[in-house]
């Protein structure tokens, strides 16, 4: 018998069971796009068949950390940028969990950009919500690695020299398995993209819109969006590389000019997930790390066993 | 000298392979039933440079370098030599031999190849030739063609065999241990020519040289079974023992010897080593991995600490278990990399903001390194918070002679600390939204039991913002007052567990002495090798090697403090850190406490301490003040 229970377990559950029974809004102001991130992440769980307790999500510092706070599950918030380290241990201490992270694009693609490079080159298993809002925004509105060129701030008063980032090029450069990029107004797009990167055996990067009503009153709502999928001006085979990086291009180049293109832009299937390898390589037990502090029947070698290299 | 002992030095250039061929000595001499301590002095290089490894041997046990040594083997530096030029580096390749002799005890031997070094170019650079040096201090000099001997039966490599034939020859050690350790580790025509060049630099010796000098192989058996492993080794095996089974980290000197062992052996162990791209991650993946339910560790040496102190603070906050290890170097910023010091104290007791709520272990031995990361782990899990093991690039990197018995008394540890099982879920406090109260605020000794990911009915919020019963942020004041107060109360709760089940406090010397030395770390044993001496002549003098620096051992240091009329700290920084500590935790003594310090990147020698001691803690005009190196201060600050 698992020691963990809750993982697989077959329970009836809807999206009221992902939501505490405090709801500590005190952060996301009206209208903001992060309510819909939370909304379509408890619905693509409902559609996964996931229940609270064998989710672990992990967050970063700003509005999109809080989401750990209204999204009841096994929730661990952590420092600015750092989600992504903690999160991919967790995945290959516990596999069989259903790992979550999140972050906004100050946090994921600014501070913690070191680590999402390296958790997509390593492709763990898990899925990986970035909120971009181009903006910072809990600490009240700065120029964010993704504000369009000569944005204007407080801290960036005549405008910031600096290009934009771009998030799904970089996700594709990394070695991301699976990215998409969808928009807080468009939930019904989000919630499927949302249950299959979930689903995706490998590290899945969801570049999220969310508009900030607040401190980007300029930008755009992102709308309308083209579904690049949906739309016949698209063509390209999402499991190709080079297609993928010239849609990506072009997505990100024109996210800045008003044009708004969601949808998948890249995945790949059959790579082993990097547990998989690891696994594969004996570098990696078959069962969940875990699962031996539980097991009574557990042989723990002693380092005795090492003694003789030393006599 | 009161007893016989060999201390031998292989100095050569980096990349010469001075390292393998003394730890296979080392072991060599174990085998002939001596206790040996070995002593590693290198560049921060990969090729070149002047680098020596030292062996003391003799029949007891042995706790420290000794002062000096009697046997240099002197291979030059095969690297100083460029394929164009002669002499690359300028002087390099005698350096391996004029930059030992300072302290090359009188009536010690030196065998030197004149194959690399040219007498002429050495007595060029000395003072004074080493013909005449030799006569004034009753040195026995043999020079050997080595590279000559292991390029006509093998490979010029292989002169470090013809070094230790010659040796072997020299002190009456017999072949067949060496041969066997060879056979161990190589085979084919390699092994035939180490086996030749061996037998044929013994010949050699024993063919065309008289042997009139002193210095001969001790004698001895072994009460106990001994390996000879290092401080590395003791941390990494403590944390195997202990139940870890998950490591990550980016290589750091010195810490990357403790990193490589693990990675070497946690996966047949069941477990998982990660190599991540900064401090950070590593220190946030084994706070990941640990928040799942796993037992794990991190760490780094001084620099790469210093970036780990954010998670360091987010372990603190959300109360997750992990130890890490930080490995001294010579500091700040990047220091000196391949040097020790005892500079990171005040950075790991202080680190990250707000209050510090943390284990902290100095363990000063082998032995200690073992004992105290098994329970640095057991702490760590039990109270639910970061535990730290401070070693050093002295106690990481030198080997010595243990019992085997130091590994193989306890079982491994499978116990993951206070987590609940998913039985024990369904009686425990809940909140109204179903939620488990993770921080319910009345727990014994500060502790409220953890859940794991994927448990029933456990599932919990957990952050580095504070945060109410349940997990969620909150600044309200009594919530804030209440969880720090319930954090802090596991200080004590350790305090009284450390105290309960035997703390780490080692006292050393003459009951009822007079004055006392203050130690910790890695000086511990070189300390103790001191008080020894001194209690020899008139000196009445107790040491206390303290390895508790988080929660500290108050009444252990007071007593300790108050038997005594004075005493000195000894310790490897300029600012006297753990002088501090202790007149900060104990807010007295400050009138009767001295520092001894040293940093200059390398550890006290124990005459080193005799004289400092001496000069410290004694009104005697005729008592030699202490070397230059040493700078004895008195504490003024008393309470």
């Amino acid at each position: 018998m698992s020691a963990f229970n809750a993982i697989g377990a077959d329970q009836e559950v809807d999206t009221d069971a992902f939501t505490p029974g405090v709801e500590p809004r005190a952060t996301w102001c009206p209208g903001c796009g992060d309510f819909a991130v939370l909304k379509t992440l408890k619905q693509a769980m409902v559609e996964r068949g996931k229940n609270p307790d064998e989710v672990l999500l992990v967050t970063g510092i700003g509005c999109s950390g809080k989401l750990s706070s209204y999204f009841e599950s096994y929730g661990f918030h952590s420092i600015h940028g750092r989600s992504l380290p903690v999160a991919r241990a967790a995945t290959l201490a516990n596999p069989d969990l259903e790992v979550v992270a999140a972050g906004g694009d100050g946090d994921g693609y600014g501070i913690g950009g070191n680590h999402f490079t390296h958790t997509a080159r390593e492709n763990h298993d898990m899925t990986y919500i970035v909120f971009n809002n181009e903006i910072f925004g809990l600490t009240k509105g700065q120029t964010s690695p993704t504000s369009p060129k000569g944005h204007k701030s407080k801290t960036q008063p005549s405008g910031s020299a600096k290009n934009p980032i771009r998030p799904l090029e970089w996700g594709l450069n990394a070695g991301a398995t699976y990215i998409a990029r969808t928009a807080a107004v468009n939930p019904r797009q989000a919630t499927e993209i949302l249950v299959e990167a979930m689903d995706h055996d490998g590290f899945a990067h969801v570049d999220f819109l969310t508009q900030c009503p607040t401190w980007n009153k300029d930008a755009k709502q992102y709308v309308p969006y083209i579904d690049v999928q949906d739309s016949e001006d698209f063509e390209f085979d999402v499991h190709d590389r080079d297609d993928a990086a010239q849609m990506m291009r072009e997505a990100d180049t024109r996210l800045h000019e008003g044009e708004i293109l969601t949808g998948r832009f890249f995945v790949e299937e059959g790579r082993p997930s990097y547990s998989e390898e690891k696994r594969q390589t004996g570098q990696m037990p078959d069962d969940p790390i875990v699962e031996q502090y539980f097991d009574e029947n557990a042989e723990w070698k002693p380092s005795s066993d090492l003694l003789d290299r030393h006599r | 000298m009161t007893e016989n002992e060999l201390i031998w030095r292989l100095a050569g250039g980096s990349g010469d392979g001075i390292d393998s061929t003394s730890q296979n000595f080392a072991k060599v001499l174990m085998r002939s039933g001596l206790h040996v301590f070995t002593h590693r002095h290198y560049p921060s290089r990969i090729r070149g440079g002047h680098t020596y490894a030292e062996i003391r041997s003799k029949a007891t046990p042995v706790r420290s370098r000794g002062d000096g040594y009697n046997f240099l083997l002197a291979l030059g530096d095969s690297f100083a030599r460029s394929p164009d030029e002669e002499a690359y580096y300028g002087n390099e390749e005698v350096k391996p031999l004029v930059e030992n002799l300072d302290d090359l005890r009188d009536g010690g031997i030196i065998v030197y190849d004149e194959g690399l070094i040219d007498i002429d170019d050495v007595d060029s650079v000395l003072e004074t030739s080493l013909e005449a040096l030799a006569a004034e201090h009753d040195w026995h000099v043999y020079p050997l063609d080595l590279r000559d001997i292991a390029t006509e039966h093998g490979r010029e490599v292989m002169r470090n065999t013809a070094g230790v034939g010659a040796t072997a020859a020299l002190i009456s050690l017999d072949l067949d241990p060496i041969e066997a350790l060879m056979s161990d580790s190589m085979g084919g025509d390699a092994l035939e020519a180490n086996l030749t060049i061996l037998q044929a630099a013994y010949d050699q010796v024993r063919d065309e040289h008289e042997i009139d000098h002193d210095v001969v192989l001790p004698e001895g058996t072994h009460e106990e079974v001994p390996v000879l492993l290092s401080g590395s080794h003791g941390v990494a095996y403590g944390a195997l023992d202990a139940g870890c089974r998950f490591i990550s980290g980016y290589p750091m000197t010195p810490w990357t010897e403790v990193f490589t062992i693990l990675s070497q052996h946690l996966p047949e162990y069941g477990g998982v080593s990660e190599q991540v791209e900064d401090e950070i991650a590593a220190a946030g993946m084994a706070i990941g991995a640990s928040h799942a339910g796993v037992k794990a560790m991190s760490g780094s040496s001084g620099g790469g600490f210093a970036l780990m102190s954010e998670l360091l603070g987010t372990a603190e906050m959300t109360e997750t278990p992990v130890v890490f290890v930080e490995a001294m170097r010579g500091g700040p910023s990047t220091g000196m990399p391949t040097k020790p010091e005892q500079g990171d104290l005040d950075h790991v007791l202080y680190s990250s903001q707000g209050d510090s709520n943390r284990i902290v272990f100095a363990p000063g031995t082998i032995e200690e390194c073992y004992e105290q990361t098994r329970r640095a782990f057991e702490l760590a899990y039990e109270y639910q918070l970061p535990a730290i093991v401070v070693i050093d690039q002295k106690l990481s990197g030198e080997y010595r002679t243990v019992p085997d018995s130091v590994f193989t008394e306890s079982a491994p540890d499978p116990d993951p600390g206070t987590v609940l099982t998913e039985e024990e879920i369904e009686d425990a406090a809940h909140h109204a939204s179903g939620s488990y109260l993770r921080f319910q605020y009345d727990a014994d000794d500060g502790v409220v039991p953890r859940t794991l990911p994927g448990q029933k009915g456990g599932r919990f919020l957990t952050t580095g913002n504070e945060h109410n019963p349940a997990g969620h942020i909150s600044e309200d004041p009594e919530n804030r007052r209440r969880q720090v107060d319930r954090r802090r109360a596991k200080q004590e709760a350790i305090r009284e567990t450390l105290d309960e089940t035997g703390t780490h406090q080692t006292r050393y010397g003459t009951e009822d002495a007079r004055y006392g030395i203050l130690v910790w770390g890695s000086q511990q044993s070189t300390v103790f090798e001191a008080v020894d001496r001194l209690n020899e002549t008139d000196y009445s003098v107790s040491a206390l090697g303290v390895s508790e620096m988080m929660p500290f051992p108050e009444s252990d240091v007071a007593d300790f403090l108050e038997s005594v009329e004075e005493a000195v700290v000894v310790e490897m920084n300029s600012g006297g850190q753990f002088r501090g500590l202790v007149q900060r935790e104990l807010g007295a003594y400050g009138d009767r406490l001295y520092s001894l310090l040293k940093y200059d990147g390398n550890p006290f020698e124990p005459a080193e301490v005799v004289d400092g001691v001496r000069a410290v803690i004694t009104d005697d005009p005729s008592v030699a003040p202490p070397t230059t190196r040493l700078e004895p201060t008195k504490a003024t600050n008393s309470r």
